[in-house]
């Protein structure tokens, strides 16, 4: 679609509307029904690892995804940016800016 | 940086033509920046409502799980509890972490509440200034939050089940990229947590 058309408007609003049920429900499902209590040892112990692993997906993806395919652009750099803050023992937003800052000065070069 | 990426959102959304009060009312409900730029991407090529929900709802099956390791955390009645579950986002459930799987409540909100102000108006000013502003991955904002994660995650690996957890959810990820619709690969890297199950 060229850009500054306008998609069918009951169509967008019924994403909007659909999209937003679904997540509300989907964030609200542990703690209104859970709510207070704890979690059993053997959940907990793979409840723990949860955050790593999607963690670890989310950066994967963030740098090397493309649409259906994996590629190597600008964004390698900013991996490396933050790589290298993160071992010069950074502080988080220092990280953050310089993989940004980097990205943007590797768009900029090609 | 949430306002950054809320700007971008709604220069998107709108270069997509999703008008300008739908990305912001999606920005105040939905409040998770993955699905809403899949979202808008999709509308945005043509391929219509279904495949956009579609999109959009598989980005955030991942926060079904992330929403049970909130919930020992929240107390109160429901409805606070309902109230306080809809400002969890990876970014304040990340930070949040306080060491044993466990979530700090206080940070959690706190965090939710904040990025929720910068979002909405990040994305506000998006829409309203969508004409000045050009292609954000410019600025190299795409690399920003995976940045973000990186350094959260290095604070989080504190042991041998950690590191192979964040290793195999990150290949599974990756090796389903080629092959899934987006959303896919994250959900199922969550499925790396299993080996919490293994004793040794």
């Amino acid at each position: 679609m060229p850009r500054g058309a306008v998609a069918p408007v009951s169509e967008v609003w019924l994403v909007v509307l659909v999209v937003g049920a679904v997540t509300v429900g989907l964030k609200a499902a542990g703690p209104v029904l859970l709510g207070g209590r704890d979690l059993p040892p053997f959940a907990l112990r793979v409840v723990v690892l949860l955050a790593p692993a999607l963690l670890a997906a989310l950066v994967a993806v963030g740098i090397f995804g493309g649409d259906r395919e994996l590629v190597l652009d600008e964004r390698v750099a900013g991996l490396g940016a933050a790589v290298l803050a993160l071992l010069l023992r950074a502080p988080i937003l220092v990280v953050v800016i310089a993989a940004a800052v980097a990205t943007a000065l590797a768009r900029g070069l090609t | 940086m949430a306002f950054a990426f809320g700007l971008s959102f709604g220069v998107l959304a709108k270069a997509s033509g999703m008008g300008s009060l739908a990305p912001v009312v999606m920005s105040m409900t939905t409040f998770a920046g993955s699905a809403q730029f899949a979202a808008a991407s999709v509308i945005g090529t043509g391929g219509g409502a279904l495949a956009a929900i579609g999109a959009a709802s598989l980005l955030n099956t991942r926060y079904a799980p992330i929403s049970l390791t909130v919930a020992p955390s929240l107390g109160g009645s429901w409805p606070s509890r309902l109230l306080q579950s809809q400002l969890i986002v990876d970014e304040s459930w990340a930070v949040a972490q306080s060491g044993g799987g466990r979530v700090d409540r206080r940070t959690l909100v706190g965090a939710g509440a904040l990025l929720w102000v910068f979002w909405v108006g990040g994305t506000t000013v998006g829409v309203l200034g969508a004409g000045f502003i050009g292609d954000p991955a410019r600025y190299g904002l795409d690399a920003a939050f995976p940045a973000l994660f990186l350094a959260l995650l290095v604070a989080l690996v504190d042991s041998r089940r950690a590191l192979l957890a964040a290793v195999l959810g990150a290949t599974i990820a990756l090796a389903l990229v080629p092959f899934s619709a987006a959303g896919v690969p994250i959900i199922a890297a969550s499925l790396a947590c299993l080996v919490g199950l293994w004793r040794r």
